[in-house]
This record gives C-alpha cells, structure tokens and sequence, in this order.
C-alpha cells in the first residue's frame, strides 16, 4: 500500500505571537516553527498502517524555504521517501496548497492520501476536502481511527460525533482522509538521526505549477479582547459564602429575589 | 617486585596415591578441564554494549559489589550497577529494561570501582541505542522535545530567557548591547533563568556580582541550554546542536571566562564543549566567588545551621569541595554542619543524567525519592526547628529539595537555600 502524508509547519507557540507593523501579518522576527500538531498525527498513523499493511510511506511539503529539516524528521521517524514540492516565499492558503499537492500526486504513487485534518494557522481544515476534489477521490474528515480492508482495496474509517456517537465509513481506495488523532502518541524522532539524515538522506524536489491563492484575503488581525474576569473570592468560609450568596441574588438567581 | 617465593611447576604428573612431606593428599581428581559453565551463556549482548562507544569497560566488571552499597539508587530501591553487569551476561542487552534510565550518573559507583568500570559512558552509550530505536519514556522524548524547539528543557519562551533580570534591582547587562569585551560573561543555565526559585538564585547572583564591582554580561536570549543532561540520558545529537548553537554564540563575543552557575553546565563546557571548538575558562560561580570572600562587605549575621549538598557535577565528577564551603564559612553566623554523606561520598539528589526529567518514571521503581532519601539526612544533621538550611550550589536542587521537603512533612521544619541566596541575605542590612 503506498501512504502519503503532506505536511506543514506552524508558528510555535512557545513563543507569545506578535502582529507585525502592516497588522495583517505575524511578526515573524521571533517566530519558530514547528511541524502542525495534526500532521503528525497523520504520520504516525501512516507509519502504523504500514508496520500493519505493509508498503511505503511517502512524505510530501510545500517548499517554504525551511522545510529540510521537517523531511528529514519525517525520515528519522521511519518514512521512506520525502519531496518538497514548488517553491514558495510563505506558505500558500489551502486553496493553492491542494492544487499543487494534487499536480504532483499525478506522478506520485498514492493509494491512500493522509492530511492533518487541520491546524493552528488557519483552522480551515480545506486542504483534504479541495486535494480530494481536484483528485476526484473520496474523502473523510476528523478520522479518528484507520483500517485497511482484508482486500486492500478499501480502507473503513471512523469519524466522532458530539455525544460519543463514531460513524464508521467503508472507503474505497485511493482516498483522502483528514486525521484526527493517531491510535499512539507519534514517536519521537532522535536528534542524533535527523542531523545525520540532514547530511546524507535524499530530499527530492518536484515542480509544481503556480496556482492563484484562491481562499480567504487577510484584512486585519488583532489579539483576542479579554471581556470580563474572574472575580477571587477571599477569606474565610462564612465570608466567601456570604459573597457568593450576595452574587447570586444580585443576579436573580435566589428564590427570594434580591437580598434586602 | 616484592620478594615473594616462587614457584616452579616443571610438570603434572598424575597418581594413585600422593604423600607430600608426610602427608597423604590422595582423592579424587579434581582439576577443571572444561571451560566454566560462565561462558555458556550468550555473548552477544555483552559484545553488543562493549562494542559501543563508551560501553568498553562493561566487560571489566568482576562482581566484587563494591558499588551497590555506594549507590543512591540501590538505597531506596533493587537497582545496582553490578547486576546491570550480570543482566548483560545474561543476555539482555539492557534497551527494554527500566534500570536502563535509573541511573543518574552520580559517579559514586564509578568512584569505588577497582576496575574502573565507568556508567558515566557505558549508560549514555545504552540509552543513545534504546532513543534511536524509540525506546524512551514519554516524559523524556517530552523533556528533548522542549530542549530541540526552545533550548531550555522547560519548554518555556527562548525570547524570555532573561525576563528575571528586570526585578533583580540592579542592571544586568546583555553582551551583544554592550560592544564591548567583559571579564566575565555570566551563563545563568537553565533553572536559574525560568524556574521562580532559580530567578530567586539569578537574582542574587546579579547584586552580589553588582556589590563586587565585577565587570560582567550575560547571553539573555541568545543562551541555550548546555545540553549536557540530554547527552547523559542518551541524546548526543541534541546535546551537539545545543552545543553548536551555544558555540556560535560564545564565538561573537570577547570575555576572560565564563562564569556558570550550573554545575551540569560546568561539566560540559570543561569537559565536553572542547571537542566541539570551544576553549576557555570556566569557572561555577563558587569558584569565581570563594576567592573574593574577602571584599564582602557583611551587613548581617545570618545565625543559622547549614548543611551543604555536594552536586556530584561540581563534586564528586569534577573534585570541587572546597569552594563551596569557603563561601559558607566565610558568612558571619552561619554553623556548617556536614551530612553522613558528604564531599565525595555525596548522595545524589536524582536529578543527574536525566533524572530531573524522569520523576514519573522512576516512581514506579524507587520506595521513595532520593531527593526525599537526602532531605531526611539533612533534618537529621540541622535539625527540625526552623533554623536548619540544605544549602545548595546547583540549580535543579531547590525545586527538588523543596518538592521533597513537603512530601517528607518537613516543610516549615527545614529551608532550602542556593549559597549564592545565603550570601546576598549577609550582604544586606538585618531586615529584623
């Protein structure tokens, strides 16, 4: 069976965000970046599906510039080959993001394609549903669980609903699936392997044509407002008590009405 | 040579009946003729690890046991390094086995050893082979990720690295804003920047280095962490990045010698940073400070008896116990009192070798801490009414001390203090 994950990084939230002078953008001068928290989930389950399955896992990024590494720790982690696709100054939106992983699955091998099912920097979680539009595939969102079929052929997928209802779906390969979460916490990917795989390891480059952005324009951007706050209640008991009841009346939440 | 008889054997004669000078030794043959049955055990796992690099003196070992009742480990739990030895004659090659991260790398063992039988390479050498196969425990592989993404094991903002410094009531200054060359750039390590009562250490640090007319900068966003607890606990490669990036950074900048107050950072600049290109100085802040115990000017007697924790990287791993102490002794008031275990018989407080981040871990097979295990020696030593100190020179001991204090139900019974916090508190008018 042959896996494909795409991946991305992230702004790292180690780091308190900061927006830039234009106010349409992160200030990017203190910014980290880390590989999105759902692609690894992804990956994990791909490279699971295969200890299971059996066959390759692919993984492919968009050429941001700093992309390297992320190939090479997705090699260290157990994958078998890594592209970076296009070449680009900042990552494109899922729009151009889906045409241009869809221009090179034409020529890369895919039975089964798996995508974070979203992520931090836009929370759109577009980029499966248009892959798989522009690839005439199926597709399922928020999978929480992968397993492939005795014939190979087809793969059934579970999907979570509010109240602990999970639809399972019966898929026919190829397809794209949004994970979720991963059935193990994704495995650590030693430092010592990935700086020696930055070294020797074969990262392969493929082109893909320049798609417009086609999603969202970013107008402005501004922190959070915070609206209200808690109010600590202190000292003793029949104090705290006395507050929290003067609170509730004052609210109308006491059957006698306001406290007189 | 001594002048010992000798012995001549010219041959082996074989009889029915022997009498040697009178006496009638005959009986049943009885000389081995076959290998002893030792060797019919594997022997690739203990080929394996002394195949590693660093693993050679595994196979020196010859059970003599000396350094089970040395080790901390041993003391509150089955662990000992000897039956690492007989696991691997065994077979086992040690990856899947829990006494693999037990070890803290205190060096007591090693200290005591005839044969030089040395877990301070042969445990970073096991554990590098059991990380590259994903065999870590998750708070570990969780402590590296932060140490990879953040260059601190807290996972805390690099960018905030010296936010301390802005309550320490005297400047601090940073290098790259000075332009010029220091006599000593400060590395203020890890804890000592982001835990609350490192900021209380790296406070006092800065005013009495201010108090002492001592012309000195620091990194601020610019340090990373040593790295070198990540290279004990198995992970050499994050240890050399943070070390790279440590290197590049040291490399921008003219000082005399670098001043840490980390003794797991002294460690690594001394010992390890040379064979990655950097040279120079080094000093932990008790060995920069002791010769100057001279110009502090006391304002106030601090009558208190303290105890002092050796840290088995400024200790036992690296001989300093005097420095510490100087300090102590020179604070008007202070009575030190030495522990039962002290100087190079140090207990380790656990926090060594990647302890510090492997608390969940090594619960399951330990009856209580050792930083619990120390706690307990100190109020035995200072006594339990509120005027006996653990003294300490290490950033990761007061949070575990403290933490230990408490779940010992000591706490208000014995305070926790970093020397350089017993010094500042002299050096300022009584508040009483």
């Amino acid at each position: 069976m042959e896996l494909v994950v795409l991946l991305k990084q992230v702004p790292d939230l180690a780091e308190e965000l900061e927006i830039d002078a234009s106010g349409k953008e992160l200030a990017r001068d203190w910014l980290s970046y880390v590989t999105s928290e759902w692609d690894e989930y992804a990956l994990e389950e791909a490279l699971q599906l295969r200890e299971l399955a059996g066959g390759t896992v692919t993984c492919l990024a968009l050429d941001t510039g700093s992309v390297d590494e992320l190939l090479a720790t997705c090699l260290a982690r157990g994958a078998d080959r890594v592209i970076k696709v296009g070449s680009y100054e900042r990552a494109p939106d899922s729009h151009a993001s889906a045409s241009a992983f869809a221009a090179v699955l034409r020529t890369v091998g895919h039975d089964l394609v798996l995508v974070g099912v979203q992520a931090i920097d836009d929370l759109d979680g577009q980029l499966g549903p248009l892959l798989a539009a522009e690839l005439g595939l199926p597709h399922v969102s928020v999978v929480t669980h992968i397993a492939v079929g005795s014939d190979g052929k087809t793969v059934t997928a579970n999907q979570e609903y509010a109240g602990g209802l999970v639809a399972e779906f019966e898929v026919d390969l190829p397809a794209v699936l949004g994970v979720q979460t991963s059935r193990e916490a994704p495995r650590y990917a030693p430092v010592s392997r990935v700086r020696q795989l930055m070294k020797t390891a074969t990262i392969e480059a493929l082109d893909a044509p320049a798609a417009p952005d086609g999603g969202l324009i970013v107008e402005s951007m501004s922190l959070p407002t915070a609206s209200g706050h808690a109010e600590m209640i202190g000292g003793d008991a029949a104090t705290v008590a006395d507050r929290i009841v003067a609170i509730l009346a004052e609210r109308g939440l006491t059957r006698t009405g306001a406290a007189s | 040579m001594r002048d010992l008889p000798v012995v001549k054997v010219d041959g082996v004669l074989e009889l029915e009946h022997a009498v040697v000078d009178g006496i009638d030794v005959s009986g049943s043959w009885n000389r081995m003729f076959t290998q002893r049955s030792i060797t019919d055990y594997p022997t690739e796992a203990m080929d394996w690890v002394t195949g590693l690099d660093g693993g050679e003196s595994m196979r020196d070992c010859y059970q003599c046991g000396k350094c089970v009742p040395v080790c901390p480990v041993d003391h509150v739990g089955d662990y000992g390094p000897r039956k690492l030895n007989v696991k691997v004659l065994r077979g086992s090659d040690l990856l899947d086995d829990p006494d693999l991260w037990l070890c803290t790398t205190c060096g007591n063992c090693y200290r005591v050893c005839p044969k030089e039988v040395n877990p301070l390479r042969i445990m970073p050498a096991i554990r590098e082979q059991a990380v590259l196969q994903g065999k870590i425990p998750d708070e570990l592989a969780d402590t590296f990720q932060k140490l990879q993404r953040t260059g601190n094991p807290l996972g805390e903002s690099a960018r905030k690295r010296a936010d301390w410094a802005t309550e320490a009531g005297v400047p601090v200054p940073l290098i790259s804003e000075l332009g010029r060359p220091v006599d000593v750039l400060w590395y203020v390590s890890d804890y000592t920047s982001y835990h609350p009562r490192g900021k209380d250490a790296a406070r006092a640090m800065a005013r009495v280095l201010t108090a002492l007319g001592v012309d000195f900068a620091i990194l601020g966003a610019e340090e990373r962490s040593d790295g070198d607890s990540a290279r004990l606990a198995g992970e050499s490669g994050l240890f050399e990045m943070l070390a790279e990036q440590n290197i590049r950074t040291l490399s921008k900048y003219e000082f005399s010698r670098l001043v840490v107050m980390d003794p797991h950072a002294y460690n690594a600049f001394k010992n390890h940073y040379p064979r990655l290109g950097w040279e120079g100085e080094v000093l932990h802040y008790t060995q920069f400070l002791a010769p100057l115990v001279d110009r502090m000017v006391w304002q106030s007697r601090v009558e208190l008896d303290v105890t002092y924790h050796d840290p088995c990287y400024l200790g036992r791993n690296n001989g300093e116990y005097d420095a510490p102490r100087t300090l102590l002794e020179a604070i008007p008031g202070i009575r030190l009192v030495e522990m039962p275990h002290t100087r190079a018989n140090g207990y380790c407080c656990g926090g060594g070798g990647g302890g510090m981040w492997l608390d969940g871990f090594v619960a399951d097979h330990v009856s209580e801490r050792l930083s619990e295990r120390r706690v307990r020696e100190a109020v035995a030593t200072v006594g339990t009414d509120g005027t006996g100190v653990l003294s300490v020179a290490c950033p990761y001991e007061p949070s575990r001390f403290e933490d230990a204090v408490k779940s010992t139900g000591n706490d208000g019974r014995l305070v926790v203090r970093d020397i350089i916090e017993l010094i500042e508190q002299a050096m300022q008018p009584s508040s009483s």
